[in-house]
């Protein structure tokens, strides 16, 4: 299954694509004795070089396994179909033997818990550099300098007194700053930042954003933002994806979503968010749960929680269709 | 490094040794036993100093007592009990760590593989581990011990040789003593490895040995010095055990528990040829269990 495709340097083909992520009907199963589960099912999106991708949903449906699917990290149970390229390059039949040279390389990963995303044993400088050591074949010696200009780079005051500190001893912006540093640091084409802020205060918060963003203009990287955190998607994504239940029920421009959201779900989540104009007793809440997604379930995965679903709802599952122009929606109620 | 700075950012371990440096017991203990390794080496220079040969026997002047030449006077055989009792030394200390470290690199191997993999492969080595538990410790040394060299193909003169049975005891001892250690770094792994540094590290392209060197091992040294220190005084004991049964080290080599195993027949006649190798094996047994509590205390990440 070793496919000769993969290059190591940047070559024509890195440069030919604009679109710098592309998901073509990603699908991941887990199966178990009580039968299989479809936790990411026929996901398809592209984010082109500088634009960032809003992913939403709520918990368990799928954004991080969407994730870990594009890094090759799917647990050993689960089962990953569907083509995934960066950059105009086929990911889904390289070898297992060759995926770190894509991790870090191409795609990059923020994570969203930055006291446990770095090595309580190792100073942070040590921990860049050895990724920059990994990837771009730097001795050790120039790796740490390197390692002290990414540190600069994201805005660490004294940055070569810094290197040295350990993660402790940092405060969880700082962390998150070296995060950041850590994934850009061999200047990936994609970077997956899951909840990268929802572990901060808000202050902090928008440092981070206004961070990423600036380093996204200078890098030219696309950018897939995993949040449950409308607020934050609204502010810094380009486009939006809703998922529900593994898959996409509606995907259109971040000011269209929140303007015009057409998908009852979509509509329930912004319907949650606290607003100061009208103060509430008790906020809106979406009934019901998320499904068990085995085989047993029929029609639209949203339906048993879903003010407007009828029985064709439950019976035939809605397809994503394009309503408008760039906005598309996965569901039987609503018509062009 | 200006000194600030060095406080700064002072590394997990700098922190440790001055947590460490605070325990007053554990600081003895650690005073005590790099004292008794000095004592030992000081059989070099006293030996010519005193121009005498501890191992040259001279039946003339059994158990005579202590002189200007022979400190601690003679043993049964009119051998100098002082430069004995430092080479004894050198012998049982080179074997308590010896056999420690030996057993802490295959507990350290076994345990990262167990915990890191899972599944069936940490089934099978921890079966395995159970397995070297269940067996009864000391017929097996005894049987183990009485193993004659030469028919495994060693040449006589090194089946003879007192190095070779400093290896055997060695390699004896480290294929027990490595079970605890791999059973607590497995433990350690277990919960490592589910932390998201792991992931981080497999997500910037790190492959699966480097992980386990710079991402788990780190981690979890912490529990296996403090496992080490503990284990090292129970390999002390026990290599006195084995000597005294007469499985162990090999006479004419010195080592305290042989010392102590040819003592027993003089207790009534000599009895302080029994007391001070006795007196050496407890003394260094009680410093390292201080310096292993003063290690665990340190390695306390609730201490952090």
């Amino acid at each position: 299954m070793r496919s000769n495709r993969l290059e190591s340097e940047p070559g024509p083909s890195r440069l030919a694509s604009p679109l710098a992520l592309e998901v073509d009907g990603l699908s991941v199963d887990f199966s178990s004795h009580e039968g299989n589960k479809r936790v990411v099912d026929g996901v398809s999106y592209a984010i082109a070089r500088g634009q960032t991708l809003g992913v939403v949903g709520e918990s368990g449906c799928g954004k991080s396994m969407t994730a870990l699917a594009l890094l090759g990290l799917v647990p050993k149970q689960g089962c990953v179909t569907g083509r995934i390229s960066v950059s105009g390059q086929g990911l889904s039949e390289i070898a297992i033997d060759e995926w770190p040279e894509i991790r870090g390389k191409r795609i990059a990963m923020v994570f969203q818990e930055p006291m446990t995303a770095l090595n309580p044993a190792m100073r942070i400088g040590d921990q860049i550099a050895e990724v920059l050591h990994l990837h771009e074949g730097l001795s050790w010696k120039e790796a740490r300098e390197r390692a002290v200009e990414e540190l600069r780079l994201v805005g660490i005051p004294s940055p070569a007194e810094r290197a040295n500190a350990y993660p402790h001893q940092l405060s969880g912006g700082m962390r998150q700053r070296v995060v950041i540093a850590m994934a850009l640091a061999c200047r990936p084409d994609v970077l997956i930042a899951d909840e990268p802020t929802t572990a901060l205060d808000v202050t902090i918060q928008a440092q981070i954003l206004e961070l990423m963003q600036r380093l996204q203009d200078e890098i030219g990287m696309a950018v897939q933002f995993i949040s449950h955190n409308l607020a934050v998607v609204s502010e810094i994504a380009d486009d939006v994806i809703v998922m529900y239940a593994g898959q996409i029920v509606e995907r259109a421009s971040a000011d269209e979503l929140f303007s015009n959201p057409l998908h009852p779900y979509t509509q329930g989540l912004i319907a949650t968010l606290p607003k100061i104009e009208n103060r509430q007793d008790e906020l809106p809440v979406i009934p019901g749960m998320v499904p068990r997604l085995d085989g047993t379930l029929k029609g639209c995965r949203f339906a048993g929680r879903c003010v407007k679903a009828d029985s064709e709802c439950h019976a035939l599952i809605p397809v994503l269709r394009s309503i408008s122009p760039g906005h598309d929606v996965a569901c039987h109620k609503v018509r062009p | 490094m200006t000194a600030s700075a060095m406080t700064l950012h002072a590394s997990p371990w700098q922190r440790r040794w001055a947590r460490f440096r605070r325990n007053r017991t554990a600081l003895a203990g650690l005073c005590v036993l790099i004292g008794l390794i000095m004592f030992s080496l000081a059989a070099f220079p006293l030996e010519a100093f005193l121009g005498i040969d501890a191992n040259n026997a001279d039946l003339l002047s059994r158990f005579d007592p202590p002189s200007a030449t022979n400190w601690l006077g003679h043993d049964e055989l009119g051998r100098d009990v002082l430069i004995r009792l430092m080479y004894g030394g050198q012998v049982s200390l080179a074997v308590g760590f010896a056999a420690t470290f030996l057993g802490a690199v295959i507990g350290i191997s076994i345990g990262l593989a167990a915990g890191y993999f899972g599944g069936r492969v940490d089934a099978l080595l921890m079966r395995f581990t159970d397995g070297i538990i269940a067996l009864p410790l000391l017929p097996l040394l005894i049987v183990l011990a009485a193993i004659d060299l030469t028919k495994l193909g060693f040449s006589t003169d090194f089946a003879r040789s007192g190095a070779a049975s400093f290896y055997r005891i060695v390699l004896i001892i480290a294929l027990i003593d490595w079970t605890r250690i791999a059973r607590l770094v497995r433990a350690s792994t277990l919960s490592i490895r589910e932390r998201e540094f792991v992931l981080a590290a497999r997500v910037s392209g790190a492959g699966t040995i480097r992980i386990l060197l710079r991402s788990v091992l780190p981690n979890v040294i912490a529990p296996i010095i403090v496992a080490c220190s503990q284990v090292l005084g129970s390999v002390i004991l026990f290599e006195a055990v084995l000597s005294f049964l007469g499985f162990g080290i090999v006479p004419p080599t010195p080592s305290w528990g042989n010392m102590l195993n040819n003592a027993q027949e003089l207790v009534a006649t000599a009895p302080l040829l029994a007391i001070y190798p006795g007196l050496f094996i407890f003394t260094t047994v009680i410093a390292v269990n201080f310096i292993g509590d003063g290690l665990q205390d340190a390695f306390d990440p609730r201490a952090e």
